[in-house]
């Protein structure tokens, strides 16, 4: 069964049309990226597949039950949240902030999930320090770990190598096709498309509110879709790091 | 209650010192009066129940600081569940409007002549708060951010503060203005045993919910849709912070009137003690602020004056400079 399914899903958002019939499905195991342009509905896409948008036709699915139906403690059960927005409003010490993916949890046990965690992103050294005296890039690190403390069955991060250096984001997604490979469904949305060619088993592509490629990444990041998509002209390059998106504005 | 997920033993030392403080500054209060008393009527008044030491210090005095506290404690710990709830360093309990509502609710009794009708005043006060406290109970499930609690809280105390003045504008005699007037500047003077216990019951409810929020406030820190998915029942644990809140600031204007300050210095305070997080900040607000008002309800009957000051002047004339203090320190966490 699939972690997450979005059918047919439209949303208006001040009477523009911000998905429009956009069908998705995310699998235990994989890593789905998300890429289009700015206001492409990434974001929207996101938010819809975790119920926190109302929707204006369509059905989004959580392990085969519908969210609309699901209470806020079941729906946690199922999945997790990296928004965008990296705020953070009290200065906690950042191994509070990692342990707030398990509130659940008793004290020696969250801890030690917490420092595990941001072992995994490479903080582990800040574990004490508050996350308002950190960079954003180590705050956006701190908060990747809370998700992975989760555990949940589908983590949904939204755009969570913005703003990093290039190590950090290769970091973050090691981090995260870490956790497909342990089983859990990952969808991520993505600005660098190099970055979602690598780490992404399945890239869905939007361009103004609708899908317009699904599938690998070699399939789906052709030069048609890259001008249709980001008004690009290039294409998915072959070298011995890796494939490299090589582009250019398109004239 | 299970233990807090981040308590440690240096918190329950945190706690028990701050407890023994307030132990100290009400002993003090109890002791240190208007009217002087020999060592020899102090030993009377521990011996002898009639005597007139014992009456002063156990009718008189002990009520006024135990209301004191009580008060104190309501206000600090609704002032840290808003600055947690809103996420806001500037919150306090008159933000959302439910000070102004009761103040209003007690306005409006003794305008109308029924002051004199036992627990009337306070009756009133507490249905202002409870009325406030629902429509934002009902707003806080329906638009979860906070800016919007926080403008409509804006617009409640703006009301209830017009709404006052036309009390006074319509009154029919300046004595019920100046009435009104000492009202709103708040006192503990001359409450008994009664006072207190009856201010027990929104207190101790208020108290509760507002504990049982303390992990949703640390969860808010990351915002609301990261709260959303995050294991806990949200909405509702949101509406209880908020049915606390408003219930601990009814129950403090009932017994006392207005009393600034309190609420927003007291989680101030706490808050450094606790490493920022509004979950542990709740229980050390909630001494602290008992601690505040016990010692400025100490201030207020022995500092010579013609006429007994204003407990809610005494706490905005010493407060003001001591919140400027602990904000100046606070400040450069908030700078990120």
């Amino acid at each position: 069964m699939d972690a997450l399914a979005v059918e047919g899903v439209r949303v208006l958002l001040g009477g523009a049309t911000v998905l429009d019939d956009v069908s998705v499905t995310a699998r235990a195991g994989e890593v789905l990226g998300v890429v289009g342009a700015n206001g492409s509905g990434k974001t929207t896409l996101l938010r819809a597949g975790l119920g926190l948008v109302r929707l204006d036709a369509g059905e989004v699915r959580l392990a085969g039950r519908p969210v609309a139906g699901l209470g806020e403690v079941p729906r946690s059960r199922l999945a997790a949240y990296l928004p965008q927005a990296r705020r953070i409003s009290w200065n906690l010490p950042a191994w509070h902030v990692a342990a707030l993916g398990a509130p659940e949890l008793a004290q020696a046990h969250a801890r030690e999930r917490a420092t595990a965690a941001l072992d995994d992103v490479g903080m582990a050294a800040l574990a004490e320090r508050g996350v308002l005296d950190m960079s954003g890039g180590e705050r956006a690190r701190v908060l990747l770990a809370r998700l992975i403390v989760t555990g949940a069955p589908l983590l949904v991060a939204d755009e969570p190598a913005a703003g990093l250096d290039p190590d950090g984001q290769f970091q973050v997604m090691e981090v995260l096709t870490g956790r497909a490979a342990r089983g859990a469904a990952v969808v991520v949305s993505l600005h660098d498309l190099t970055l979602a060619a690598r780490a992404c088993d399945r890239i869905a592509v939007l361009a103004a509110g609708r899908l317009v490629a699904l599938g690998a990444p070699a399939q789906v990041l052709t030069a048609a879709v890259l001008e249709q998509a980001f008004m690009l002209e290039g294409r998915l390059t072959p070298t011995p790091f890796g494939p490299v998106i090589v582009a250019r504005r398109h004239r | 209650m299970s233990r807090d997920q981040f308590e440690t033993d240096d918190e329950m030392r945190l706690i028990a010192g701050l407890a023994l403080g307030l132990c100290l500054a009400c002993a003090l209060a109890v002791v240190v009066g208007e009217t002087p008393l020999s060592v020899a009527q102090y030993a009377q008044a521990l011996t002898d129940p009639a005597s007139p030491p014992s009456q002063i210090l156990w009718m008189i005095r002990a009520p006024r600081v135990g209301a004191a506290a009580l008060v104190g404690a309501s206000l600090g710990l609704a002032g840290a569940v808003m600055q947690g709830l809103l996420r806001n360093p500037l919150a306090d309990p008159g933000v959302l409007g439910v000070s102004a509502m009761s103040a209003l609710g007690a306005a409006v009794v003794i305008a109308v002549g029924l002051a004199a009708a036992p627990w009337a005043v306070e009756g009133a006060a507490l249905g202002g708060a409870l009325l406030a406290g629902a429509l934002l109970t009902v707003l806080a499930a329906r638009l979860p951010e906070p800016q919007s609690l926080i403008l409509f809280g804006v617009a409640l105390s703006a009301l209830g503060g017009a709404a006052t003045a036309l009390v006074f504008n319509l009154s029919p005699s300046p004595v019920t203005t100046a009435e009104v007037l000492s009202w709103l500047l708040g006192s503990v003077a001359n409450r008994d045993w009664t006072d207190v216990a009856v201010g027990l019951v929104p207190a101790a409810f208020g108290a509760a919910l507002s504990l049982w929020s303390a992990g949703a406030l640390r969860m808010l820190t990351l915002g609301e849709e990261t709260a959303a998915l995050s294991g806990l029942p949200i909405s509702r644990l949101r509406a209880a912070a908020v049915a606390g809140a408003a219930l601990l600031t009814g129950g403090a204007v009932a017994v006392a009137g207005v009393i600034g300050f309190v609420g927003l210095a007291a989680p101030h305070l706490a808050r450094g003690w606790v490493s920022d997080d509004p979950a542990r900040a709740l229980a050390p607000s909630a001494i602290v602020g008992a601690m505040l008002l016990v010692l400025a309800d100490l201030a207020a009957r022995t500092i010579p004056s013609a006429e007994e000051l204003k407990l809610g002047v005494v706490t905005a004339l010493f407060g003001a400079p001591l919140f400027a203090m602990v904000v100046w320190r606070a400040a450069r966490s908030w700078r990120s």
